[in-house]
């Protein structure tokens, strides 16, 4: 098993913690893993992504052109990565400021409106949690208690009263994320 | 096994460095380096290990103080990237010169001059055939991962000390930034001064009223001198290629055609070769780990079996001429780079291969 994945949206969305919270989580799992994120000037107010990579086996190319899952949180990064995404891949976005929908149709693409419900349940600061709980609903490639690992040792320890609230936000994404059929 | 964590190559370095006994480092912040000193001062070594770190005012000072304190026997360390490094290349051959340990790290970004931050190949020539003047070399060590990135920084300190040479770790942005699962090896205290005194007797580390005064120096102007002093490194770099090679191929056993690639490249062209033998083509890969010494005689092997090699690096082609002087020109061997910062995508490298050595 190898799952290639890119996360991204604007910086200050939680691309990069969303990315590393999934990869430690896999470690946890005694998965490999890789985590490569876009780094230098576009990460100030601009767009961030992180490139995901678990697997079963050792990891070649942390640098990738096509994915099997895009987790898109604007509509420059839909833009941008929709056509990356292999033929049968799945492509996951987050309503919230797109106006222009993805067309594609070789691919599976699912909506999930993380911001607005995060925002109703008092957990904006989190909404990139309910985002991975949906991506976990459709590709449960980590388990919760190894995903409570990877909180544990992703977060400080002064943070770790919140990981309960992680969780939930995981849990709303499991309910949240729908199908969305392109005509 | 030992502890499991989730880090980014430059951070590994930092622990590998506190875990490996390092006495100091001395660095200034660049970009894409920055979290090797940022980590070391969060982590407060000196309460862990009595190891200092201390931040220089410029990489210039910083490789001076490299100088002097590996002069003492102390295990130390610098890092930074590509326009910092430049800056220390005086004081690299001094140390080459002085025959003085120490792990030199690079965190290559795109040049030439300030260039980008962005990860980039282009100092395999200043790392392995001396960016600084006279005849040294250093041994130089390409990681490929963040468990490499740990690995290396280790080995580094034991070849630094094993030949008294300057080791440098040449990475690039990408490993630098970039997280991985690392398994860190167990913490190995720091040496005594009585174990550093009995195991360098060149140090100068104060002198007893039994023996002479120990000088550390890189200068010698009796000719007659000078001309020993080479020998002595010559020597010692014939020891290092007959002993310390290292590589890693790939798919080589019934390969028609191989990459030629060093760390971040070298991963790009193991997903490039998936991709390649998905199409029928016996396609290998030859990664070199130490850079100098070069797998000279492993490369020359492979050049009897194969049609012809793809040297992929990040720069504008110059690990292909050590290829090239290993293998020699019975084959056809080609280079395919990006430069400035761009990473070439396994798509593309496969194009190259089939454009520049299968079609070609």
């Amino acid at each position: 098993m190898t799952e290639e994945i890119i996360i991204a949206g604007f910086g200050g969305q939680g691309v990069l913690s969303m990315g590393k919270i999934l990869a430690y989580s896999g470690v946890m799992q005694n998965k490999e893993v890789s985590w490569m994120p876009s780094y230098g000037p576009e990460m100030r107010g601009g767009t961030a992504n992180v490139t995901v990579i678990i697997s079963d086996e050792r990891i070649s190319s942390p640098i990738l052109n096509s994915f099997d899952t895009a987790i898109i949180l604007n509509q420059q990064s839909l833009d941008k990565f929709e056509k990356a995404v292999k033929p049968g891949g799945l492509l996951i976005y987050d309503p919230n400021g797109i106006t222009r929908l993805p067309v594609r149709k070789d691919i599976n693409i699912y909506s999930i409106a993380a911001a607005d419900e995060a925002a109703r349940q008092g957990l904006s600061k989190i909404f990139n949690m309910v985002v991975l709980g949906g991506f976990l609903k459709l590709k449960p490639l980590v388990q919760p208690e190894f995903i409570h690992k990877g909180l544990e040792k992703s977060l400080p320890a002064r943070h770790h009263k919140l990981i309960p609230d992680n969780e939930k936000a995981i849990d709303i994404g499991k309910e949240l994320i729908q199908a969305i059929q392109v005509l | 096994m030992g502890e499991l964590r989730l880090m980014k190559g430059n951070e590994a370095v930092a622990e590998a460095a506190i875990r490996a006994g390092c006495d100091g480092y001395f660095g200034y912040p660049i970009t894409p380096q920055s979290e090797v000193m940022e980590y070391l001062m969060a982590e407060k070594p000196h309460d862990r290990t009595g190891m200092v770190v201390l931040q220089a005012e410029s990489e210039t000072a910083s490789i001076n103080m490299l100088y002097g304190a590996a002069g003492t026997g102390k295990m130390v360390m610098t890092s930074s990237s590509s326009p910092g490094i430049s800056l220390m290349q005086e004081g690299i051959s001094y140390m080459a010169g002085a025959e003085l340990p120490a792990v030199i790290v690079n965190v290559v970004r795109g040049g030439p001059g300030l260039g980008t931050i962005q990860p980039s190949q282009a100092d395999y020539f200043q790392a392995v055939k001396g960016g600084g003047h006279g005849d040294y070399k250093m041994i130089v060590l390409a990681p490929a991962s963040v468990q490499e990135m740990c690995d290396h920084t280790k080995l580094g300190f034991d070849l630094a000390f094993k030949y008294r040479t300057p080791v440098m770790i040449l990475s690039d942005g990408a490993i630098g930034q970039m997280m991985e699962k690392v398994v860190l090896f167990d913490p190995i205290p720091r040496r005594t001064d009585e174990d550093l005194i009995k195991q360098n007797p060149w140090a100068a580390t104060g002198k007893p009223k039994d023996r002479e005064h120990i000088i550390i120096t890189s200068l010698d102007l009796d000719p007659a001198g000078q001309e020993r002093v080479n020998l002595k490194l010559q020597a010692k770099y014939r020891k290092m290629e007959e002993n310390e090679v290292l590589y890693e191929t790939l798919n080589c056993e019934d390969a028609e055609y191989v990459f030629v690639a060093f760390g971040l490249s070298a991963r790009i062209c193991q997903k490039s070769m998936d991709l390649a033998r998905a199409k029928g083509i016996k396609i290998g890969l030859f990664r070199p780990i130490t850079l100098f010494p070069f797998p000279v005689k492993p490369m020359n092997e492979l050049g009897k079996k194969v049609k012809g090699m793809l040297v992929v690096e990040m720069n504008a082609g110059q690990m292909i001429e050590d290829v090239k002087l290993s293998v020699g020109c019975s084959i056809k061997i080609e280079h395919f780079g990006r430069f400035g910062g761009i990473i070439p995508t396994p798509d593309e490298v496969v194009k190259a291969l089939e454009t520049q050595i299968i079609g070609g």
